[in-house]
């Protein structure tokens, strides 16, 4: 098994966008070239925690070229004869196989990636709620036979789970169909946001139920938006509640 | 190298601009979602099983659950 995959259900599917750019956590075995002392490979793990540029992989779906990714720590955590084994936290698009290469290269051994399981995709992680295909499919049928809707409920998150780790703001009722509608948020809308958001920063926007309503990008900073009484405060991205939940409240139009 | 906290660590705050009551009326808290809702705006937790594509997973699941659709989360090696 090769670890955390959420998968969005059907409306769910939408917010899937804000997975793919989400931090994860992976374990990893790595096979060295030749033997290395423990205390050595701590050393070199170690030099990998923060900023690193690395060219992605011959076989990528991306464009080869340099860039930077940030590792948030690389945790050594047991070794057995030239496997490694380590627990690596990173952002989106780090390859933990180009990774493993390149610390071959410093240890100056080389090093190949052997096995890898992902902990961890942004707010899930592998010991909360991880089901396998078979769980997925006794869980339906059991609600099928016997209407006990209760697996159903454990095991399938609501969808705002996925945004749990991302600033959010909260709405006027009277904004939500805007936005559904693909309309940018504006200040009177707000009721409460998250401290610190900057300017650029991913929010997640929601109703006062706590209902998803969309991922936008924040024009200002959260002092600016609690002090503006007009004018647009967030540029909405990706719209993930469907038209028409809420009442359109603006005027004019047809 | 300086250490740089993962998201998972970041701690946030919420701070109030307005107050309004939300109307019951309109839409549900995502736990009180009607079952078949429940499911059209669910997520799983999938233990991916090694061989298989992330796609042919999802489409299974998507099968199994009797979706019209389903997106996954990236797949191990991006």
């Amino acid at each position: 098994m090769t670890g955390v995959l959420p998968i969005g259900l059907e409306e769910a599917t939408k917010i899937i966008q804000a997975l793919l750019l989400a931090g994860k956590e992976y374990i990893c075995v790595m096979k060295l070239h030749s033997q290395i002392s423990e205390d050595r490979i701590k050393a070199v793990l170690n030099e990998f925690h923060g900023t690193i540029y690395q060219r992605p992989p011959v076989r990528a779906s991306v464009k080869r070229r340099l860039r930077t990714r940030k590792i948030y720590y690389v945790d050594f955590l047991e070794i057995n004869g030239r496997n490694v084994l380590f627990k690596v936290g990173c952002e989106a698009g780090t390859y933990i196989r180009k990774l493993c290469y390149d610390i071959g290269e410093v240890l100056g051994c080389g090093a190949h990636m052997q096995e890898l399981r992902r902990t961890r995709v942004g707010p899930f992680v592998e010991d909360e709620g991880l089901v396998t295909l078979h769980d997925v499919s006794y869980m339906f049928a059991q609600w099928q036979e016997t209407n006990d809707e209760s697996l159903l409920r454990r095991f399938i998150y609501p969808m705002e789970k996925s945004l749990e780790l991302l600033p959010k703001i909260y709405i006027r009722d009277s904004a939500v169909n805007a936005l559904c509608h693909g309309a940018h948020l504006a200040a009177p809308g707000v009721l409460s946001l998250d401290t610190k958001i900057k300017p650029n920063d991913v929010v997640a926007v929601f109703t006062q139920k706590g209902e998803a309503v969309a991922l936008s990008k924040a024009l200002v900073s959260t002092e600016n938006i609690l002090e503006m009484d007009h004018g647009l405060v967030a540029k909405t991205q990706r719209v993930l509640m469907p038209r028409g939940v809420y009442p359109k409240m603006w005027r004019g139009g047809l | 190298m300086q250490k740089i906290s993962p998201p998972w660590e970041i701690k946030r705050s919420l701070t109030v601009k307005a107050e309004e009551e939300t109307n019951p009326r309109f839409g549900h808290k995502p736990e009180e979602r009607p079952i078949q809702d429940h499911i059209k705006f669910g997520i799983i937790n999938l233990d991916k099983p090694a061989g298989p594509s992330s796609h042919e997973v999802t489409a299974w699941v998507k099968r199994i659950l009797s979706l019209k659709g389903a997106g996954h989360g990236g797949t191990l090696e991006a």
